[in-house]
């Protein structure tokens, strides 16, 4: 990861092999067998996400009237009289559910790392900036974070959605993205915040400030790589945050719209369908689960792994 | 102890003006108003009505004479859509069944959340704790949507045990099934939370020192333990209202419940933009003043945060 960027700088001494701090952290994180099987589960997730829809015979948006509300089946009826497999079954309108699955896990993944990034940007500068500069100028950007802390913020979602998001497509999308992402960056803020204060006292800042390292390199050498750890396992942590803000605003129907679909949107229909389709319903589910699962797992090792003394 | 509740208030009564001050505006600056119909009125009409409504005055006007009938009389005006009530009517009709499914959701997920917490705490690495944690990874994992589906099929249609659905006049069995689904992710983080609190509470020297002068284990815990560890939890009351509340927005229409989520989310799927405004600032209302009883309360229960503010 990013520990090049930290240790001697130079390189050259680096052939000693010293154990950074993100050496131990990645031997702390391989030994943690949950974080690992949630890492392997993850890739195979992401894996299935980019070629999981060609691997059906059916776009996620072709209907099939021959077989509408379909058990998963390896000889289902087509329109034109052949036969054709399902292998998670077919929706009420005839829709394939394992091709609608993997979209939906595409659009659903990519909402969680797009707002998820959003966040972290705004979050890591604000923060940073609030406990670099510290003072007078900290304490009114961090009264403002309190103040964009007491919004209920899935009403704002609702209401910028309503107002501004339903028109559709691509565009609907980028608002997700941006509304979530632009309202979920007040923790990463304060985390920073926090991180950049205690790290500002530390003597090492010091001796390189006695060295005459300029303000930028100080900021981008020192201060940074040093509160990655708590950011990176916040971040781990938001990602299924904003998967589960997407899944639940998709399923009031104000999230991706038609004829996009992300898991939010498959559960919403299978709970419409669970009695007579409980397979529309069990296996954006499942998938969803063991993804919030996994993240969360990933998120624990890693706060293991780079606080030891936390644990 | 009151410098620090004046403070407070001084940054709560700010940010509720400026939450329904952006709503008002954002919800104005949306394209199309409440009579765009399928039918062209004639402009004379569309003026009388623009009229009645004051929707013809400037904004910020509108806003003004909005904020007078709220605080007034507590009236937030027509519902777009509902052409028959005014939005305090329909607020009025439903808020005691959200009220109700929310406050019994709230002392279960508090009762059952700490008890399971402190359990895992005094049996820390046990079966019991790694059953305990699980659950709650389960709860924070699988969101309500997910869970209140699957109980209404399992207890509602196939066991038959208590309705699937359906408010019935507010009976006990209706309300099971909600506040049961509502109920369990705040019950997972309060669990949590519990956990973690009590478990740095009881390495605490002070813990330690009751147990050297001889107290008895449960007064140990009752007593100096339980108070300490349960601070984390405090502070989570806000969050934990919020959660509930927007959680509630499924719950009642997966449910059919005649409660102030289902108005929220129809009134957003429906445009009626007066309807949304006044749930969301009754809403906002409520979590913002939770907030501020609680950091106040956290002031009376932990003397280290009084000394620091």
């Amino acid at each position: 990861m990013t520990d090049t960027s930290i240790g001697t700088p130079g390189g050259k001494i680096a052939e000693i092999k010293g154990r950074s701090l993100w050496d131990d952290a990645r031997r702390r994180l391989f030994a943690n067998k949950a974080a690992v099987t949630a890492m392997i589960l993850l890739g195979l997730l992401f894996i299935m996400a980019v070629v999981g829809p060609f691997l059906s015979p059916h776009t996620f948006e072709e209907q099939n009237y021959a077989y509408t509300s379909g058990a998963p089946t390896l000889s289902a009826p087509t329109q034109e009289g052949g036969t054709t497999f399902y292998l998670f079954g077919t929706d009420a309108n005839g829709r394939d559910i394992f091709a609608r699955t993997w979209i939906g896990a595409r659009v659903s993944l990519a909402i969680g790392f797009v707002a998820t990034a959003v966040s972290l940007v705004i979050g890591v500068i604000y923060g940073a900036t609030s406990g670099f500069i510290g003072g007078r100028v900290d304490n009114i950007m961090m009264r403002i974070v309190d103040i964009l802390y007491s919004i209920p913020h899935m009403f704002v979602f609702i209401i910028l959605l309503v107002v501004f998001g339903r028109s559709g497509g691509i565009l609907n999308l980028l608002m997700l993205f941006a509304v979530i992402g632009a309202l979920e960056w007040l923790t990463m803020g304060r985390i920073t915040r926090g991180q950049t204060l205690s790290v500002k006292e530390k003597e090492f800042i010091e001796a390189a400030h006695a060295a005459g390292v300029g303000r930028w390199t100080m900021i981008r050498r020192h201060i940074v790589p040093n509160i990655l750890g708590p950011v990176v396992v916040y971040m781990t942590l938001t990602v299924p945050a904003v998967i589960l803000i997407e899944s639940f605003l998709s399923f009031l129907g104000l999230g991706v719209q038609e004829p996009l679909t992300s898991w939010g949107r498959l559960i919403a229909e299978g709970a419409q369908e669970m009695e007579t389709a409980p397979w529309m319903l069990l296996f954006p589910v499942l998938f969803m689960a063991v993804t919030l699962f996994c993240f969360n797992f990933i998120g624990d090792g890693l706060r293991d792994a780079l606080d030891p003394k936390d644990r | 102890m009151i410098w620090f509740a004046l403070r407070r208030l001084m940054s709560a009564v700010p940010t509720l003006f400026i939450v329904i001050f952006a709503s008002f505006m954002i919800m104005h600056a949306a394209p199309g108003g409440p009579f765009d119909g399928e039918r062209q009125l004639p402009p004379e009409i569309e003026q009388n009505l623009l009229a009645k409504y004051d929707l013809d005055k400037p904004l910020l006007e509108q806003f003004y004479l909005y904020m007078e009938g709220i605080v007034t009389e507590f009236d937030f005006g027509p519902s777009f859509k509902r052409e028959d009530f005014t939005v305090t009517e329909l607020i009025s009709q439903s808020w005691h069944v959200s009220a109700r499914i929310g406050i019994s959701a709230l002392t279960i997920a508090l009762l059952v959340g700490a008890t399971l917490g402190c359990l895992a705490a005094l049996n820390q690495n046990s079966w019991i704790d790694y059953f305990v944690m699980a659950l709650a990874m389960t709860g924070i994992t699988i969101p309500s949507f997910v869970i209140a589906p699957v109980l209404s099929l399992f207890f509602g249609v196939w066991l038959n045990l208590v309705p699937s659905a359906g408010w019935g006049g507010g009976a006990i069995p209706n309300m099971i099934l909600p506040v049961f689904a509502l109920s369990l992710g705040p019950l997972a983080v309060i669990a949590r939370l519990t956990r973690g609190g009590m478990i740095e509470v009881l390495r605490s020297n002070f813990v330690r020192t009751a147990r050297a002068k001889g107290l008895p284990e449960g007064l140990v815990i009752r007593r100096h333990a339980l108070r300490a560890g349960l601070l984390p939890v405090v502070s989570y009351l806000g969050p934990a209202m919020a959660a509930l509340m927007t959680g509630s927005l499924v719950i009642e229409r997966i449910f059919g419940l005649p409660g102030l989520g289902r108005y929220f989310v129809d009134g957003a799927l429906q445009r009626d933009y007066t309807l949304v405004l006044g749930v969301v600032i009754l809403y906002s209302t409520l979590i913002i003043t939770l907030n501020f009883i609680v950091d106040v309360m956290y002031g009376v229960l932990d003397p280290r945060v009084r000394a620091s503010q």
